[in-house]
């Protein structure tokens, strides 16, 4: 689906919505009346300092306005931007910037929803898809951590190998089915069905905990996250820890 | 990964009251070793799991000389190796004895 | 209350295992561990790749007392794996952290990590995400998240954006701080954009120096454990809160970076900027005469 076909889906009472070079920032109204931010990062363009910092302020802006509305965020990204001059000024602090201002707009009590229509990989989908509390997919849509050639080349393993391997395992080898069974994406939309509902339907989540590590569980992908992060917090409240050299 | 397994008899049991002790860490050319006191006092085992296959003959000889010189008596020790050489893989053993020797603080 | 001590031996942080590291940096004796190497809790996913595993999967985890004070604490080991974060490894940090926020006690987090493990790099990048959440929420709670950078590994890709969600970050020298490492940019871009082997590129563009220039890090020690040690327990007096108008700082920090170094095509032209006398000397200053030389540096205070 294109960008424009997700907008209109998402948004028949209409929206209005600014692009600026591959970032969308904007409002639009759900069918209830209320209204609804929306940002993104489009066109599967690299995420780089300029435009974290851009998406940033948007987010911090719409908390200082207080309206508790909720956030779309709209991901079709490649990786953070490779290049000398991002890491020279600090990229990791304005990706990480983006991820807090998110997870700050959640706290206060703004839903945030990430909707993954394309790609994603690496840092940029960390900044983003990954610091929403409800991430949602479309069909076609690809997340990577690193695609298979390149994972090949560092593992030093023959790419039918890995493929081989990746038949047998979700943990490591991109794509949204494997992103699903690990917990990381709450589910993938029908894109025959009418999207608006499936958003409400979203929106009406109660807000909660991280429960990307029980999905995983459950769903098969991640088997020992969940109940490892419980142990150890369990293992901290109680007063005696094993002792050793 | 090859997993090799020793049961030997000691002539002398670790010294100090500690419960367990860890030394080195798993990287090319070196290995883990975790010594755990948890057997009778004539008794030791080395439970190995190495990346590099076909040196059981080489293993046998480091422990048994291990145990021979060394006061293993009581431990059940469990390697990750890496790939490490004899002398390192004798080395770390030496460490693991110092440490669950070490008195407790 | 007993006199608090630390281990007193000289002890490079660089060369340090994880567990010397702890033990150099908390009051001494005072570290227990939870999930233990007896525990055998491996990563259940090197073995598709038939690759040695090791029995705390890369990271040490537990608690301790900081000049007195009960803290949490997590050191990567960047010998195993490069301290990447796997599913194990990343579950034992995201449950720490909780606790923290639970039990509202600082935590210490040494990071030694190229970022994310390849072999399970679903999980891991799972695991960044879930504990960069919990950093948040321990933070917002009034727990203070310090990080520690000056490892092997350095402090690279998602591991890099987690330092990135903690109060304070404190750094040396050798400590590398960077998303993308020089091997990925010279692959993915080629050797004009970034020779990798090019060590004193590399350590003047991602190095402790640079990042405590432009306010990437908050305080620059010597490579040296007690060094560190002193720096944490410094840092764990400073503020705690994790609200707008901290991000609002961080922003106009962050902004104001690009503004002033945005056009610079290398570090020096940015040391210069900040009325650096001799920018070019600044790799070889011993800490001393760098810290001096650093009086105008941009700083992060409370915009973290």
């Amino acid at each position: 689906m294109t960008l424009d076909d997700i907008l209109a889906g998402l948004f028949p009472n209409g929206s209005k919505i600014d692009m600026t070079g591959a970032m969308i920032a904007g409002q639009a109204t759900l069918p209830d009346g209320k209204p609804i931010h929306v940002l993104g990062v489009t066109q599967g363009q690299p995420l780089g300092a300029d435009e974290a910092i851009v998406l940033a302020g948007r987010v911090i802006e719409i908390v200082k306005s207080g309206d508790r509305a909720p956030i779309l965020f709209l991901v079709d990204s490649a990786s953070q931007r490779m290049s000398k001059r991002d890491e020279l000024l600090g990229l990791s602090e304005y990706l990480s910037h983006l991820a807090k201002t998110l997870l700050l707009a959640e706290a206060e009590g703004h839903r945030t929803i990430g909707l993954l229509y394309g790609g994603s990989a690496a840092g940029a989908f960390i900044a983003t898809a990954l610091a929403t509390g409800t991430l949602v997919a479309l069909p076609g849509a690809h997340p990577a951590v690193m695609d298979l050639p390149s994972m090949a080349r560092v593992t030093k393993l023959p790419i039918d190998v890995l493929r081989a391997k990746a038949e047998a395992t979700p943990v490591f080898a991109p794509g949204l089915d494997n992103m699903v069974l690990t917990g990381g994406i709450h589910a993938v939309w029908d894109e025959a069905a009418p999207l608006a509902p499936q958003l409400a339907a979203v929106l009406q989540r109660p807000q909660g905990q991280d429960d990307r590590g029980r999905l995983g569980t459950e769903r098969g992908g991640r088997r020992k996250a969940a109940e490892l992060a419980a142990r150890v917090a369990f293992a901290a409240a109680s007063h005696h820890g094993a002792r050793h050299g | 990964m090859e997993k090799l397994s020793f049961r030997l008899t000691a002539a002398r049991s670790a010294g100090g009251t500690r419960a367990q002790a860890i030394v080195g860490v798993v990287a090319s050319g070196n290995l883990e070793v975790l010594l755990e006191r948890s057997h009778p006092a004539d008794t030791c085992t080395i439970d190995i799991a190495t990346a590099a296959h076909g040196f059981g003959a080489v293993w046998d000889a480091v422990v048994r000389d291990f145990v021979a010189r060394r006061s293993a008596g009581g431990l059940r020790i469990s390697i990750n190796d890496g790939g490490a050489r004899p002398d390192t893989v004798a080395l770390r053993l030496a460490q693991g004895i110092r440490k669950i020797e070490e008195p407790e603080r | 209350m007993t006199a608090v001590t630390a281990n007193a031996n000289s002890l490079s942080w660089y060369e340090a295992s994880a567990r010397q590291r702890i033990d150099a940096l908390v009051d001494a004796g005072s570290f227990a561990e939870f999930i233990g190497p007896e525990l055998r809790e491996i990563s259940p996913h090197l073995a598709i790749f038939d690759l040695p595993e090791q029995f705390d999967d890369g990271i040490v985890i537990g608690r301790g007392r900081l000049d007195g004070a009960p803290v949490l604490v997590a050191a990567q080991e960047g010998r195993f794996m490069g301290g990447a974060f796997g599913e194990v490894h990343g579950a034992k940090l995201t449950g720490l952290l909780r606790a923290a926020r639970a039990l509202e006690q600082d935590v210490l987090i040494l990071f030694d990590t190229g970022g994310v493990r390849l072999q399970e790099a679903n999980a891991g990048e799972l695991a960044i995400a879930e504990i960069m959440r919990a950093v948040i929420e321990a933070r917002r709670a009034g727990v203070n998240v310090i990080g520690l950078i000056g490892g092997r590994a350095g402090c690279y890709g998602g591991g890099s954006l987690i330092a990135g969600t903690c109060s304070r970050l404190i750094v040396s020298e050798q400590g590398r701080l960077s998303v993308s490492g020089p091997e990925v940019i010279e692959t993915n871009k080629g050797i004009e954009e970034f020779d990798s082997r090019d060590r004193a590129l590399v350590w003047r563009t991602m190095g402790g120096k640079h990042r405590y220039l432009i306010g990437g890090a908050d305080t620059f020690v010597d490579d040296e454990a007690l060094a560190f040690r002193e720096a944490a327990i410094n840092a764990l007096k400073a503020g705690r809160r994790c609200d707008v108008t901290v991000l609002e700082a961080e922003q106009t920090r962050l902004e104001r970076r690009l503004q002033r170094f945005g056009a610079a095509e290398d570090a020096v032209e940015i040391w210069e900027r900040l009325g650096i006398d001799q920018p070019t000397e600044i790799p070889g200053l011993p800490t001393g005469a760098f810290l001096r030389a650093a009086a105008n540096r941009e700083n992060a205070d409370d915009a973290r």
